[in-house]
């Protein structure tokens, strides 16, 4: 894909995970009855990032992390040109009763996010459940879901495209703009 | 590929390697899944499966109808015993009124071979073939090939050996295609009168000797004597059967290597399998029926898939 801007990068793309990690330090504590779940397949790259972080800054090694795929929950099925292929899912705990962070990069229509909360309940039933993500497009929602803990906002219409990458998996952190998408979401 | 290359799942004949490989992937996922506290995904919630049952069956429809509600689908079962097969009624005319009941998919088991395919030119819903006569059986090769799979990680060059009774036996057909397709080596063992004539057309090793036929294979894929489907007697008597083919302890404990056990089932206990064989660790009998349910609902879900709303 050409033309891409870099909206968010650097220095700025780490405060702004910090700035995430610290405002969910500042509700969750000790995270001894909150778990983090990252949402397949971007998502869990977000999430894996925050959870590296949270261990980092507050000391603690166990905060429970799973990553969830929510392929066979989606309202599009049937309704998309090929099936979508499911990722892994592996969340080795129950939600039951605890403080669940739900965790993906960008909240575009909010269909993902719908799938996740039903595909959640089948580990259990959480007693809260917040969204946090990197990237809300917040002009795009389908549906009426909002992030609890937000990096930034991107004002788009539906044909742009936003992406973000990772120094883990790509060349570095940085969130992508594209005037023209190459798929929905 | 994220898709199969077909609309129906007819036999193994007619689907490609990458198809059986999109299968698996996606069974591994359904395998995650009904291993989860709550079993059921809502994908099939507005998908209609008629499973159409004109033979007997346990494992295959019980694990069918599971797979269907473990995805969500409704389901309506039939059985031609207690249905108007009885009075008189064709293979297709069952078929169209059941379909403008509005369904979508149609699992059916048949006693004439091209049952299914017959179906399929005439009509719109998907078709799974859930044994049709002596011909194909494609969801037992898959679950075979699957368990197979789970147990070394590979079938490029895995010596499989089927034993038993291969003149009547769909499984035996369907696994050869499926298994070779995989790239396994495969063998043949059983009397000669239940051998069909030129199988070493279809690349398989023919071996008329139990010890033999056990010495070569990793895995051993032990089929039942179909004496409902003989019409003639191809063995003088069931206990010589036994004498000469049946697979026991000893026999597996003379070998200098672990041979895997599968049977598709019903077992015939003491006749073609001893009873510490099909219970001991070697034997992945139970995991079969398993994974059998996993991999129904990848071939279940990436059909429905085909059909769009």
């Amino acid at each position: 894909m050409e033309n891409g801007r870099v909206i968010l990068s650097g220095k700025r793309f780490l405060l702004s995970i910090d700035r995430l990690c610290h405002q969910i330090i500042e509700n969750h504590g000790d995270f001894d009855n909150s778990c983090l779940v990252g949402v397949q397949p971007r998502g869990i790259r977000f999430a894996s990032r925050i959870h590296k972080r949270l261990c980092e800054i507050t000391g603690n090694q166990a905060i429970d992390f799973g990553v969830l795929d929510v392929t066979f929950y989606r309202d599009d099925f049937r309704r998309r040109e090929s099936p979508l292929s499911a990722q892994t899912t592996e969340i080795n705990f129950l939600v039951e009763g605890k403080n669940v962070l739900l965790i993906d990069d960008v909240l575009y229509s909010g269909r993902t996010i719908r799938a996740a909360l039903d595909a959640l309940q089948h580990y259990g039933r959480p007693k809260k459940v917040e969204l946090v993500t990197l990237v809300d497009r917040r002009f795009n929602r389908h549906l009426p879901i909002q992030a609890d803990y937000l990096g930034i906002t991107v004002d788009a219409v539906d044909d742009a495209y936003v992406k973000v990458e990772w120094q883990e998996y790509e060349e570095a952190d940085r969130i992508l703009f594209f005037p023209k998408s190459k798929s929905n979401e | 590929m994220s898709e199969l290359s077909t609309k129906h799942l007819l036999g193994i004949k007619h689907i490609l390697k990458e198809d059986i490989e999109l299968i698996f992937e996606t069974a591994d996922k359904f395998k995650e899944v009904i291993n989860r506290p709550i079993k059921k995904v809502p994908s099939l919630r507005d998908v209609t499966v008629a499973n159409l049952f004109f033979e007997n069956s346990t494992r295959t429809r019980i694990s069918f109808e599971l797979a269907e509600k473990r995805l969500s689908a409704d389901t309506v079962n039939f059985s031609a015993s207690s249905s108007s097969v009885k009075k008189g009624e064709t293979l297709l005319d069952t078929v169209n009124n059941i379909l403008s009941m509005k369904v979508d998919m149609v699992v059916i088991r048949h006693p004439a071979p091209g049952a299914p395919l017959y179906l399929s030119r005439h009509i719109e819903a998907n078709i799974i073939n859930a044994g049709d006569g002596t011909h194909e059986h494609p969801t037992q090769a898959l679950l075979d090939a699957f368990s197979i799979r789970e147990k070394y990680g590979d079938l490029e060059g895995r010596k499989v050996c089927i034993f038993g009774d291969i003149q009547h036996s769909r499984v035996a057909l369907s696994n050869i295609l499926c298994l070779t397709k995989l790239g396994a080596q495969v063998a043949v063992c059983g009397p000669p009168t239940l051998i069909p004539k030129h199988i070493d057309s279809l690349g398989v090793k023919v071996e008329y000797d139990v010890r033999k036929a056990l010495q070569w294979c990793d895995v051993a894929n032990v089929l039942r004597i179909q004496l409902e489907r003989q019409d003639i007697k191809y063995i003088p008597s069931i206990r010589e059967y036994t004498n000469y083919f049946g697979i026991n302890k000893a026999m597996l404990d003379g070998l200098d290597k672990e041979v895997l056990i599968m049977h598709p089932g019903p077992i015939n206990r003491g006749v073609e399998l001893s009873s510490d064989v099909a219970d001991s660790d070697h034997s992945i009998i139970l995991n079969q029926v398993e994974n059998g349910v996993a991999v129904r609902m990848a071939i279940l879900y990436l059909l429905a898939s085909k059909n769009k709303v």
